[in-house]
């Protein structure tokens, strides 16, 4: 693998690819804003998760984008989405064309939430024979799931409570997009207050404070709240670098290590 | 949106305000502000900068040559000649105008959600508007419009009407007359002209009707027989029946029908305005352009929306634009503002600023990255409006030091260039 996409993944702590998948067990929060857009964490972590290497499923949400779109970004990244569909190890939950006149999209939410989430992962965790926590639950993006529920962040709060249940209960790790700048002019913002503290891993993707350039999209900044290092010692790691999408991968490095 | 704080402090005199009003349009402009110890080529990350640096540097070696041969050729006084205002002069990008579509990658994306940012205070959001309208009109595309009045039909007849082949003659005319002025701008002129001729010789075939004569209403013939649906929002309760009313015309335009010609436009003017009872309702409002994209998404159709961003709070204006595909906003400039005048070229001439925020990515995971997004808006002749690069005025040598940016920029990365 490209030494320099491993920088994400270290400081996500994901790089040892043997370790125990209950180890990587986490809930991962991104956020982003207007000028630069962390779609393409979601899909490194795609990528990642339904590699030859892994066994992990993956259940998306997508309330942003279409099917294809997400499938055309992959299929450039050497992903094939939709065989991987058809295997059923990548479920799809198409909400951005889900219209439901009458009924409140958050109620089939919860509904689709309970029978395909659970279903639909016990069906394909026997079908691939998965270990407890080789799955991956992911949002795109929490913003437009409150559009969805009305405006209630009460509802959506409590999806994201249910979901956080699915890691204790079968193991799997959840990561949930969001856009920081939303909740930045907000006198009260819990939805963001909450998610922040429930997360162990929050990646934060802003723009260069210079001005954004050709060969520098932006920096990430990770923390990692739950790393182990060493018996018994819980420490905070904040790893910040800059990033340049490119259509089949990302380039990571640290500011300044370019010429 | 920071650019409108700023332009709302301005308007109440603030001084600091307007000095920082500035300093934005000229970073956003990707002007480089920074002194020369801190511009050198190596550390300036800005893109339009390092452009610059290239076209500076040839024509100041250019223009130096014959000078240092008869000169003794220390550095310092090559520093001395490079500062000198004629050859800060030359730091002039050349003026042509830009079009919309080529700012935005080749155009609007079709199944995108473009957004327009108004400025609360002035109406040239409805000159992107007409154009929009117009271009779709003459090329014979459905046209759905949707705005707050309470006929909106009667707008139609305020649309400009295209600029046929024959007034580029005059255009043509206009660039001979101006070729004689060959006095400071000289540099800017043979670019201009370079660049123009390479343009309009591109396929040797007539480009996308982008030009329209804001004078002229379009022609009957353009309105009649067309597909054109007009609707009001003032008198609708909520949304409902407006969102049963995108998608009957949506269905006409299916995307996956081969037929590229059948390209519909959606317009909706001032989405949120008080006079529309739904103006309160956020959430309807957010959840009613959430389908709309989702919509326009699965169709062959480009909708733009502009609306007043200060109507809306803070919060649900940032969801407004995390929604759209392509953002843009359009702010007016004060008449009189010496500072600017002086900062930037042609500010009698600008009517207004256009920002880029945003390019539709769809499909693709990499952002767009404009080498400006900070466009002038002019009024060719009162009639055409045109898009312009910002440009940084010449400086006269007795000025400070604050302003002589470019000439900085070269003088610090002449060393590398200019190698005796």
């Amino acid at each position: 693998m490209d030494r320099s996409l491993n920088l994400l993944d270290e400081a996500l702590g994901l790089d040892n690819g043997d370790s125990n998948p209950s180890e990587t067990r986490l809930l991962l929060l991104i956020e982003d804003c207007v000028e630069t857009s962390a779609y393409f964490v979601l899909h490194h972590l795609i990528k990642r998760s339904l590699s030859p290497h892994s066994s992990a499923l993956v259940v998306f949400v997508a309330f942003a984008q279409p099917f294809s779109h997400y499938d055309r970004i992959l299929r450039k990244m050497g992903c094939n989405l939709v065989v991987q569909r058809d295997n059923k190890r990548f479920l799809f939950l198409d909400m951005l064309t889900l219209e439901c006149p009458g009924e409140p999209q958050m109620e089939m939410v919860k509904k689709l939430a309970k029978v395909d989430f659970l279903i639909c992962m016990e069906k394909s965790r026997k079908l691939w024979r998965l270990e407890p926590g080789a799955s991956l639950v992911m949002i795109d993006d929490i913003s437009l799931m409150e559009v969805a529920a009305n405006g209630s962040s009460n509802h959506v709060l409590d999806f994201l409570h249910y979901c956080q249940t699915l890691t204790t209960e079968f193991g799997c790790s959840l990561v949930f997009l969001n856009h920081k700048d939303i909740y930045s002019s907000m006198e009260r913002p819990t939805l963001i207050l909450q998610m922040e503290y429930l997360a162990e891993v929050i990646i934060r993707a802003e723009p260069l404070a210079t001005g954004l350039a050709a060969d520098v999209h932006g920096q990430l900044t990770v923390m990692n709240k739950g790393i182990c290092d060493g018996p018994r010692t819980l420490q905070t790691k904040m790893c910040n670098f800059h990033f340049r999408i490119k259509e089949n991968c990302v380039e990571y490095f640290y500011p300044g290590s370019r010429t | 949106m920071p650019h409108y704080l700023l332009e709302n402090q301005s308007r109440r005199e603030d001084p600091n305000a307007r000095n920082s009003r500035v300093e934005s349009i000229v970073s956003a402009a990707n002007l480089c502000t920074a002194p020369s110890s801190r511009c050198g080529r190596k550390h300036c990350c800005c893109h339009g900068c390092n452009r610059r640096l290239g076209r500076v540097v040839s024509l100041a070696t250019f223009q130096l040559h014959p000078l240092l041969r008869s000169l003794d050729s220390s550095m310092d006084q090559m520093e001395q000649s490079l500062f000198r205002p004629e050859y800060q002069i030359s730091t002039v990008t050349p003026l042509t105008p830009i079009l919309l579509w080529k700012i935005l990658g080749g155009g609007f994306s079709l199944g995108s959600l473009v957004m327009v940012m108004e400025d609360t205070e002035a109406p040239h959001h409805m000159l992107l508007l007409r154009n929009f309208m117009s271009q779709g009109l003459v090329h014979n595309q459905p046209l759905l419009y949707a705005s707050p009045s309470r006929e909106p039909r009667a707008f139609l007849g305020t649309l400009p009407n295209p600029i046929l082949s024959k007034d580029d003659k005059s255009r043509e005319h206009d660039i001979e007359q101006e070729k004689g002025l060959r006095i400071a701008w000289q540099y800017r002129k043979y670019f201009g002209e370079h660049q123009q001729n390479f343009e309009g010789q591109k396929d040797g075939k007539p480009e996308y009707c982008n030009d329209f004569d804001l004078r002229k209403p379009l022609e009957r013939h353009f309105l009649s027989g067309q597909h054109i649906d007009c609707i009001s929002l003032q008198g609708s309760q909520n949304l409902a029946t407006f969102r049963d009313c995108c998608s009957a015309f949506l269905a006409q335009l299916p995307r996956f029908d081969g037929n590229i010609t059948s390209a519909g436009r959606i317009t909706i003017q001032s989405f949120c305005a008080p006079q529309c009872e739904y103006s309160n309702m956020e959430w309807e409002m957010l959840s009613f352009i959430r389908s709309l994209k989702s919509m326009v998404r699965s169709s062959n159709t480009v909708a733009l929306i502009t609306f007043p961003p200060s109507l809306v709070s803070p919060s649900i204006a940032k969801r407004w634009q995390h929604l759209a595909d392509t953002l843009l906003s359009v702010r007016a400039i004060p008449d009189e503002d010496k500072e600017l005048a002086n900062l930037l070229t042609g500010y009698q001439d600008m009517v207004g600023l256009l920002n880029v925020h945003k390019v539709a990515r769809l499909n693709t995971q990499v952002p767009v990255i404009l080498e400006a997004t900070t466009f002038s808006m002019k009024l060719k002749k009162r009639r055409s409006l045109v898009l312009e690069c910002l440009n940084q005025a010449p400086i006269d040598g007795s000025s400070g030091s604050s302003y002589g940016t470019s000439g900085s920029c070269s003088g610090s990365s002449k060393t590398g260039r200019l190698d005796f």
